[in-house]
């Protein structure tokens, strides 16, 4: 094949990528177990993610059972209460929302939204899901070790992470290091697999600026991540030493109850700059995919080309490099050199700019579109408003004097559950509603659907948002009980109530989406290869489901941007990424 | 058409219970209203955003909500309206951020007529020591922590002995006169947090932390622990008792220096060790 004139877009370079039939899977063992399709490692990221995920909501329910009624439960004590919220955490940031956008939403989607036929390293993709399944049974362990998890808080802040006066420092902590290693060392092997994908797998005429927005937000998250994770990962290995060892990294010379202890010149402060490092980007790796997805879900379904695709690009790469200077605003008032807090607090505000710039282009997006208010839309339109919600509460926090009586309150907890707990979240459900049609061939249920959206919705806006007032009048975080306090008034013990009501209704809903899972796989109206109509490569592959290879005989050659939505003049209101420029015109 | 009319509820009702809600910030009993103050321009500007935004989002809901024969515009860029809407939000974040780093200057500037006041912190209690009349605190360090001396005073430094140590009782400040709070923790992290003075600040081990602020209201303030500590953490609680000069000198008369406390417990270990005999091994 020579060049293909491409318009516009240069021209195509002649190379093709056969379908090898060696390359195909042979046995059962090798299609559904240890299988090397990025598809079947999607599926099974997503189910382990998910199913480790039910764990951390049950912990949720038993946490919001022990702040509405302190004490009336035998069965949560204190060293319970810490250990929840502490699994409860780490589950969600890292071994849920973190494992289900890259390993997840990346493997199934990277691939075919960039004409490729698979990841490039296939096998190491394979041991990537491996070792992550072995991360997260060696984080349940935890559950079974005696002594039970760690209770150190998600941050795992030392001297108290290591030391007796915590739940579970015998060995839940020694699991949970172990656990964490375990995962960076599994992500980094996806994660390279997912850049040199995006960089060098994509088909003929895939441009770097002709990828849909979901592939560029999780690209720039992986690109973090790899960057990021390295710093936990020499944190975790130090804090092991810490524990095992008796090296003193994060500990300085200290007593535990009332008896000296053999450490001595290290430092607790550096473990949270380490923690740190990757902690913040962690937001964006799990927001970017959001940011990514979530704009192909309103472009398509609201008929129209995502507006300012170059700069939602650009956003999402300045995103992505000003999260590596803004880590120190976790840590305003942890006594490092207070005068950093100039130079964190200028850089967080900063960021703001390009964050507002993807959320005016989202409602820009709608505006003059053709909105269907599909279930996808809905979760869409519900990550807008948690995510401005979560992230203008973030300017408080960032605003470094007026974090110093925010922080290590209810504040806290509110505003990063609103904007990368929720948002993120309601993006996850809308990718499923979007794309199961793809994985499946079915529909999810409509109905159900809509069920778990308004409930899931609301519920979880009606936890988060009165709670961020509970923080402002200055109610701790991390609290078994509150106990007496005079500046709290009787009321607040109400609106607790409220919050753990809405937050079992929200559960319950979340039952009613996995069943719906379950159920539209057997009983889901046929999709079709294409329901919503969208443009994007996946919708356009010749089978659906996708088998191996994806594309059959011929890969697909791109000809256009991945918004051609009610283009003027052309036959239908979309035109696939795959359709040469004649072909698309009204006859 | 459902999710508009909800979307404009969540963006209204958002605002109603911000204004009529009965749980707001504690009234202020120390010299940071400027706090407050940029709390409030940040609760403004934020406000506006989030209700501006969702409103509008509820408009084009409703408005190109689809119909048969609706279609969309293709409008895949707008350089104008993109610079001015980043132009403006830049002018927004700047209009938070002047207020909270001059806020921030004054919060990192200690006052030169300070006195200080050293918090101590352990699982799960709060201690405070005070410089007695040479006005300095001596040095100290976790590795002098014993049963006798649960500060970690240095025994051998002079300017220890007229320090004023309270351990198990709370602390009391003179109203209206500013205190520089130096803060150590000999065993974990924890955090000095009265919700009346919003100022706080982490003790970190290792290290002597430090803020400080100006008590302008007399009454009695619960110190919270806001720095996770292990089991104990909620119990950590304490109290700063906020009085006259007058009240003030008369409390601090009754308190006693590291050097009477020194005496009182080796006496005191004399008389057990006396009555007991030497089974009993230290304590």
């Amino acid at each position: 094949m020579s060049d293909v004139a491409l318009g516009a877009g240069g021209t195509i370079p002649p190379a093709e990528v056969e379908d090898v039939e060696l390359y195909h899977p042979k046995s059962w063992v090798t299609k559904y177990v240890f299988c090397q399709d990025a598809k079947v490692i999607a599926l099974q990221y997503s189910a382990t993610a998910l199913a480790i995920g039910l764990v951390a909501l049950v912990l949720s329910w038993l946490m919001r059972l022990q702040l509405a009624f302190p004490g009336q439960f035998s069965f949560i004590q204190p060293a319970d209460y810490y250990q929840y919220i502490t699994m409860h955490g780490m589950i969600m940031v890292i071994y849920l929302l973190t494992a289900l956008f890259l390993g997840g939403f990346g493997n199934y989607l990277i691939p075919l939204m960039l004409g490729a036929r698979d990841m490039v390293f296939p096998y190491v993709n394979m041991l990537s899901y491996w070792v992550y399944l072995l991360a997260v049974l060696v984080l349940a362990a935890g559950f079974f070790v005696p002594g039970g998890p760690t209770g150190a808080g998600w941050t795992l802040y030392p001297p108290q992470a290591i030391l007796s006066g915590t739940p579970g420092t015998d060995w839940g902590i020694i699991t949970m290091l172990a656990s964490l290693i375990l995962f960076i060392i599994g992500f980094t092997m996806g994660g390279l697999n997912y850049v040199v994908t995006v960089l060098q797998g994509r088909t003929r005429g895939m441009t770097l600026m002709r990828m849909p927005l979901t592939v560029w937000g999780i690209f720039t998250a992986t690109v973090m991540a790899l960057l990021a994770f390295p710093a936990l990962f020499a944190a975790c290995v130090m804090m092991l030493l810490d524990r095992l060892l008796g090296t003193s990294f994060f500990m300085p010379a200290i007593v535990a109850m009332g008896q000296p202890l053999n450490y001595g010149g290290g430092s607790p402060i550096l473990w949270q700059h380490l923690f740190w490092f990757f902690g913040h980007p962690e937001v964006y790796i799990v927001a970017l995919p959001a940011f990514g997805i979530v704009s192909d879900l309103i472009s398509t379904h609201a008929r129209k080309n995502i507006f300012g695709y170059r700069m939602m690009v650009w956003a999402i790469v300045g995103i992505g490099a000003l999260s590596f200077i803004v880590w120190a605003h976790h840590m305003y008032i942890s006594g490092m050199n207070p005068r950093f807090g100039f130079f964190f607090a200028t850089t967080t505000l900063i960021i703001a700019v390009p964050t507002a710039i993807k959320v005016y282009n989202w409602v820009l997006t709608l505006w003059r579109g053709d909105i269907h208010l599909t279930v996808p839309m809905l979760f869409a339109l519900a990550f807008i408003v948690t995510f401005v919600n979560g992230g203008l509460t973030g300017l408080f926090l960032g605003n470094v004097v007026v974090d110093v009586p925010l922080s290590a309150t209810m504040f806290v907890v509110a505003h990063f559950h609103m904007v990368m707990g929720i948002a993120p979240i309601l993006v996850v459900f809308g990718g499923i509603y979007h794309w199961y049609p793809k994985v499946t061939g079915r529909m999810l249920n409509d109905v159900m659907g809509k069920f778990h959206f308004w409930v899931t919705f609301l519920g979880a806006y009606a936890i988060f948002f009165p709670m961020h007032y509970l923080g402002l009048m200055g109610v701790p975080r991390r609290y078994y009980e509150l106990g007496d306090a005079a500046f709290v008034p009787p009321s607040a013990a109400t609106l607790n109530i409220f919050m753990t009501v809405a937050a079992l209704f929200v559960g319950f809903a979340q039952l009613v989406f996995l069943f719906n899972l379950i159920w539209s796989l057997f009983k889901g109206n046929a999709a079709g290869p294409n329901p919503w109509h969208a443009t994007t490569l996946e919708w356009q592959t010749p089978t659906t489901p996708p088998p191996h290879g994806n594309w059959g005989k011929q890969l697909p050659v791109v000809y256009r941007w991945a918004y051609d939505y009610s283009v003027p003049g052309a036959k239908q209101d979309f035109i696939p990424q795959n359709q040469p420029p004649a072909a698309s015109l009204a006859t | 058409m459902v999710i508009a009319l909800i979307l404009a509820l969540v963006a209204i009702g958002s605002v109603a219970f911000h204004l009529f809600n009965p749980w707001w910030l504690t009234p202020i009993a120390s010299n940071w209203n400027y706090i407050d103050a940029t709390i409030a321009i940040t609760f403004w500007i934020t406000g506006v955003v989030f209700t501006a935004v969702v409103l509008f989002m509820a408009y084009c809901v409703f408005r190109y909500r689809h119909r048969a024969g609706q279609k969309a515009a293709y409008e895949p860029e707008n350089k104008r309206l993109e610079w001015w809407l980043a132009i403006v939000t830049g002018v927004g974040v700047a209009a938070m951020l002047a207020p909270g780093l001059f806020v921030w200057s004054r919060f990192v500037t200690v006052p030169q007529d300070a006195t200080e006041v050293e918090v101590v912190g352990q699982q799960w209690l709060w201690s405070f020591r005070l410089p007695g009349k040479s006005g300095l605190l001596g040095t100290s360090d976790a590795s002098y922590v014993a049963a006798e001396n649960p500060l970690g005073l240095n025994p051998n430094d002079p300017r220890n002995r007229d320090n004023i140590v309270i351990t198990g009782d709370d602390l009391h400040l003179p109203v209206g006169k500013t205190v520089k709070i130096l803060m150590r923790s000999v065993d974990v992290i924890h955090d000095f947090y009265v919700p009346e003075f919003r100022a706080k600040m982490d003790l970190m081990p290792g290290l002597e932390t430090r803020f400080w602020f100006t008590p302008e209201k007399t009454g009695t303030f619960e110190i919270l622990c806001a720095g996770f500590c292990g089991i104990g953490h909620p119990q950590m609680r304490g109290n700063v008792v906020v009085e006259s000069e007058a009240d003030y000198r008369g409390w601090l008369q009754k308190q006693q220096t590291f050097a009477q406390l020194s005496a009182q417990k080796v006496m005191k270990d004399h008389l057990a060790d006396a009555r007991i005999g030497p089974e009993k091994g230290e304590e």
